[in-house]
């Protein structure tokens, strides 16, 4: 009746004239997938080659989706299927980042045809380099929201009673807030920036769980806090209320893994994939850094 | 357990809500989730969020018009009071958002802009941009991460839901929970625990809800004994963009902004829309309800589009039923500023400008209406009694159930833009009520060994699952086949031996479930039997929305059965339609007697849903004929106003309750 599996599998939904100049010359053929793959933390990573029948407007996700279904290699081989992490499959949760023919970006939103396009035969997935591998391109991301802690990227209000609404705020403020507040946290930028290395703390044998988290904290706060949350940091000494504690953010963003670790290189605002002026953000902090660093000295 | 600890499983909207009040409280908080909390499904709202406001009051609104638009869009399938508790917690809902720093859009002035959504005369929404889901969930899960880092929360992300754990008097004394990394089990003791895990659209395979909502932590509860209530309720959304692994969605706020849907008058007009004249048009919505026009409420828009391409065969492709959603006439700049963020879906996923050429939408599963069976209690002023902790509470005692996951507040039919209202109203408004039992109830001493013994079931399951060999079932393959089946029978429009077969059906599929057998075996972020876990699940669940279906022989919000359609009036002569509409309305008043009430089901020991009906509080606004384009409506109205004039007179008592309220508000 509506919408079926079937009716969109098959030339039907979407083949017709919405823009995928494959469709017609592709049905029947197969599309050919490179995943690289890891079985846990710390483990040794392995090609595996897997083919999945082409079908129109399939995205990265259909493709994973099919994997898991066959549960099959090309070469026949049975083989348990690739884990990965999705959830909305509109781009907007963050869960999907992915490599992506050597590109970091969500899976969701990385259509096959386009991709074959950019280099025909062939589709490559990888893991995140900069986060722990979980398994195969699941990886842990804990690092990207402990960051948010860093930053204090909250407004500070007393609570949730009711104190009549919020600060009048002019279009142009909501204007230039919004975007900053779009950030899903997917770590597309933190992928991409060459000061963002990748931090990796195993658990030791006897060592408690809550051991562990403390140990693994302390070694994330000595990294890099990365474009996403220097961002968040300007969006929130940007609101009325959340500017109350404006100073504690820049204190963190001046101590060790601070904004002066960015070299400026710009690579994160070019794979952000909401698009958030990332480095205006950057500048932005780095001048109110350095007025509240030399306000201190007078201060002192 | 000295200190007063809850469970809240899931981190969407509701559950999000929750935690920050019981913070606030001093109750500590285990959050569980399938996913990090700032990935629930929340994120996926669009549109925006209702409330009265200081501009739509000054046109004549109100929390008890919002109240009432809210009762009559759901044609009057919810209990009353928490609706109207609902309403008015509105505006201070609306207030609170903008204090947590939700970047709503704002007017010149500085103030919050608002746009009109479906079921209503009045601009009661307030919006971020067009994605005032994510700005909500990201401005509580920023308050809550702020209770996380003072130690009042702790976060288990990647975890899953099994089952909750009942002490011999049948009350809840928390739950076990999977860790979907190390698949290991633990126990979680806990006051209370509130469930907050969002709808269930992957019963129907592909919907516009996220790969998460599986309904597997409802269903659990469910098969633990808890009532579900109107499972048949299912809202099929109307404007949805096809796509291989998901239906996205084109939020009604395209319709808001001035969006036009119309089909080529001429069946399958192969010109390129753009080139179709005016007069060429039929703009079906507009022209066949000329009060709402293309914001008609959901459930009639679903179902005259899917009519006009069904039973009119205007479907714009011949192999794809589909309608035009036309922005293509409003300005660029406009529709930038106001719907950019969703017509960036539409042009990412379909390689088309939706604002040079008409999108192409169709119907899909969106919303699920039913969900637990919660409870309340009644204020003086008709609305419910803050603390009571009666609110929200499943019939098993100690669990909650809060946001889409309940059946509370939006009876046969939701309006756009109310979820994300009752979710953050019933998050804050179950905090008091469990913070209270939270520091009454104290654990008996055989909780230890009933952890011990729900701890080893669920093991148990667990290696059975792993340790299946040779099965012939592919689950990936057998949800799709559930999916399908779902959607070709249980969705627009129902009807009695196709539900009657697809129930028989799904038992078979529930069987042939039992024969899956796992492509991983291993105990490592094994997603694999956790899928095929979540599958195995759906089945009660389908079973209890055919079942719903099929024992409701009458149309009510988006639940259709042409069967039993009360058709308008076909006489055309003064006295003729009179007769006709008297007949209407006593045929409305007979069905109301005998269906306005709501579906409860229960697991059976056998497996299959025991069903018994409860009755409606409708005491604050008496049901009447939702009439939305009917062939004379006008007459039908006539009487039914004359009728209820008379019941007031003759039976004030009867009415009194709802007067009084009436002249409060
Ligand atoms: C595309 C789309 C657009 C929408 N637009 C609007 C709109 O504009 N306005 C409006 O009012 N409503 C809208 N809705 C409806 C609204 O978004 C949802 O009803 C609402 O967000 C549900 O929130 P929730 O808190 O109940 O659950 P969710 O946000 O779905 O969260 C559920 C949580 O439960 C967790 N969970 C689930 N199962 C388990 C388990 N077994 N174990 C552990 N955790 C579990 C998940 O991880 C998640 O954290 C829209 C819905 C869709 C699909
Ligand atoms: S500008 Fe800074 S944050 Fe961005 S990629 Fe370069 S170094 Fe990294
Ligand atoms: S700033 Fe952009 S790339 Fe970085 S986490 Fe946010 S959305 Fe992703
Ligand atoms: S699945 Fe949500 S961003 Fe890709």
């Amino acid at each position: 009746m509506i919408q079926l599996a079937e009716d969109s599998n098959v030339g039907g939904p979407g083949a017709a004239d919405q823009g995928n100049g494959h469709s017609d010359t592709m049905a029947g053929r197969t599309i050919h997938v490179r995943v690289l793959r890891q079985d846990g933390p710390g483990g040794e990573s392995y090609w595996e080659r897997h083919a999945v029948p082409y079908e129109p407007n399939m995205n990265v996700i259909s493709v994973l989706q099919r994997i898991a279904e066959r549960a099959r290699a090309e070469d026949g081989r049975q083989v348990a299927p690739v884990a990965w992490d999705c959830s909305c499959l509109e781009e907007v949760c963050g869960s999907c980042t992915m490599l992506v023919n050597g590109r970091t970006r969500m899976a969701c939103s990385a259509l096959v045809d386009r991709l074959l396009e950019e280099h025909p035969g062939e589709i490559e997935l990888r893991p995140m380099s900069k986060f722990p591998v979980v398994r195969d391109l699941k990886v842990d991301r804990g690092r990207l929201f402990r960051a948010l802690e860093r930053v204090e990227a909250w407004v500070p209000v007393d609570g949730s009673y009711d104190h009549g609404p919020g600060p009048r705020i002019s279009p142009e403020e909501q204007e230039d807030a919004y975007p900053l507040s779009t950030c899903m946290s997917c770590g597309c930028c933190l992928e991409a920036c060459p000061q963002y290395t990748k931090i990796e703390v195993v658990q030791r044998e006897g060592e408690s769980a809550e051991e562990f988290e403390r140990r693994r904290t302390a070694a994330y706060d000595r990294g890099f806090v990365g474009a996403h949350a220097i961002s968040q940091a300007v969006l929130f000494n940007g609101h009325p209320t959340g500017r109350m504690i404006a100073d504690e953010r820049l204190q963190a963003l001046t101590s060790a893994g601070g904004i002066q670790v960015c070299g400026n290189a710009q690579n994160c605002v070019a794979v952000c994939p909401k698009h958030i002026p990332l480095t205006r953000s950057i500048a932005r902090a780095g001048r109110a850094a350095t007025v509240w660093a030399i306000k201190r000295l007078f201060d002192r | 357990m000295a200190q007063p600890r809850v469970l809240v499983i899931g981190g969407g909207l509701a559950g999000l809500a929750a935690t920050m009040r019981l913070a606030e409280l001093g109750v500590g908080v285990d959050l569980v989730s399938l996913v990090p909390v700032k990935r629930s499904h929340s994120v996926c709202a669009q549109g925006g969020i209702n409330s009265v406001n200081a501009l739509t009051r000054q046109q004549g609104d109100n929390e008890w018009k919002h109240f009432d638009d809210t009762v009559y869009g759901g044609d009057f399938l919810q209990h009353q009071p928490p609706v109207k508790e609902m309403a008015d917690w509105g505006p201070r809902i609306i207030d609170l958002m903008d204090r947590l720093g939700v970047p709503f859009n704002r007017t010149p002035e500085g103030f919050r802009d608002q746009r009109r959504f479906g079921g209503t005369l009045y601009k009661r929404t307030a919006f971020a941009g067009a994605t005032t889901g994510q700005q909500l969930l990201y401005a509580l899960d920023e308050q809550v991460r702020r209770y996380e880092v003072e130690g009042r929360v702790k976060k288990w992300e990647f975890w899953d839901f099994l089952e909750p754990v009942l002490d011999a008097s049948g009350r809840c004394r928390g739950a076990v929970c999977q860790d979907l990394v190390s698949m290991k089990f633990k126990a979680f003791p806990a006051d209370a625990v509130i469930l907050a895990s969002g709808g269930c659209g992957l019963v129907y395979g592909r919907s516009t809800m996220s790969m998460v909502c599986t309904g597997s932590a409802v269903s659990r509860a469910y098969q633990a004994g808890a009532a579900y209530g109107n499972g048949e309720f299912i809202q099929v959304h109307p404007t949805a963009i096809p796509g291989a692994d998901k239906l996205r969605l084109m939020s009604e706020s395209a319709r808001g902004e001035g969006g036009r849907v119309w089909v080529p008058r001429t069946p399958q007009d192969p010109r390129d829309p753009r080139s179709i004249p005016e007069a060429e048009r039929y703009y079906f919505l507009e022209e066949r309800y000329p009060k709402y026009g293309n914001l008609v409420p959901r459930d009639i828009a679903t179902r005259e589009i899917f009519d006009i391409c069904t039973t009119d065969g205007l479907s714009v492709e011949k192999d794809r039923l589909c309608v035009y959603l036309d922005l293509s006439h409003l300005p660029r700049e406009m529709l930038d500023r106001k719907l950019g963020g969703i017509l960036e879906i539409y042009e990412k996923f379909q390689g088309v400008d939706p604002r040079v050429v008409p999108m192409k939408i169709f119907p899909a599963v969106h919303y699920s209406m039913g969900g637990l069976w919660v409870d309340y209690e009644r204020s003086a002023t008709g609305g419910m009694e803050e603390g009571s902790i009666r609110n929200q509470q499943t019939s098993i005692p100690g669990l909650y159930a809060i946001g889409e996951c309940d059946y509370q507040y939006h009876g046969a039919n939701r309006l756009g833009a109310n979820s994300l209202l009752s979710c953050i109203f019933s998050g804050l408004f179950v905090a008091p009520s469990v913070a209270g039992l939270a520091t009454a109830s104290r654990a008996g001493e055989e909780t230890p060994r009933l952890f011990e013994a729900s701890l080893r079931r669920q093991e148990e399951r667990h290696e059975a699952l792993l340790g299946r060999r040779g099965g012939q079932e592919n689950p990936y393959a057998l949800h799709q086949e559930l999916g399908n089946l779902m959607t070709r029978v249980a969705t627009v429009v129902r009807r009695n031996e196709q539900l009657a077969a697809a129930y028989d059906e799904v038992c078979v599929m529930e069987d042939r479930w039992r024969r899956c057998s796992l492509s991983d075996t291993g105990n490592w972020t094994n997603q694999n039997v956790v899928f095929t876990k979540s599958l195995g699940d759906m089945f009660p669940v389908a079973k209890l929305i055919l079942k719903g279906a099929l024992l409701r022989d009458e149309c009510r919000g988006a639940h259709y059965k042409p069967a039993f359609a009360m058709p308008g009036i076909a006489a055309t002569d003064p006295a003729g339609k009179r007769r006709e509409a008297e007949a209407w309305c006593d045929r409305f008043e007979a069905n109301t007697r005998k269906w306005l009430k709501s579906t409860i089901a229960r697991h059976g020991a056998d497996g299959h849903p025991q069903i018994s009906f409860e009755d409606v509080d409708t005491s604050l606004i008496p049901p009447r004929p939702r009439l939305y384009g009917l062939v004379g409506a006008d007459v039908i109205e006539e009487v039914w106003k004359e009728r209820s004039r008379g019941a007031a007179d003759d039976a004030p008592a009867a009415t009194g309750a709802g007067r009084a309220v009436a002249a409060h508000v």
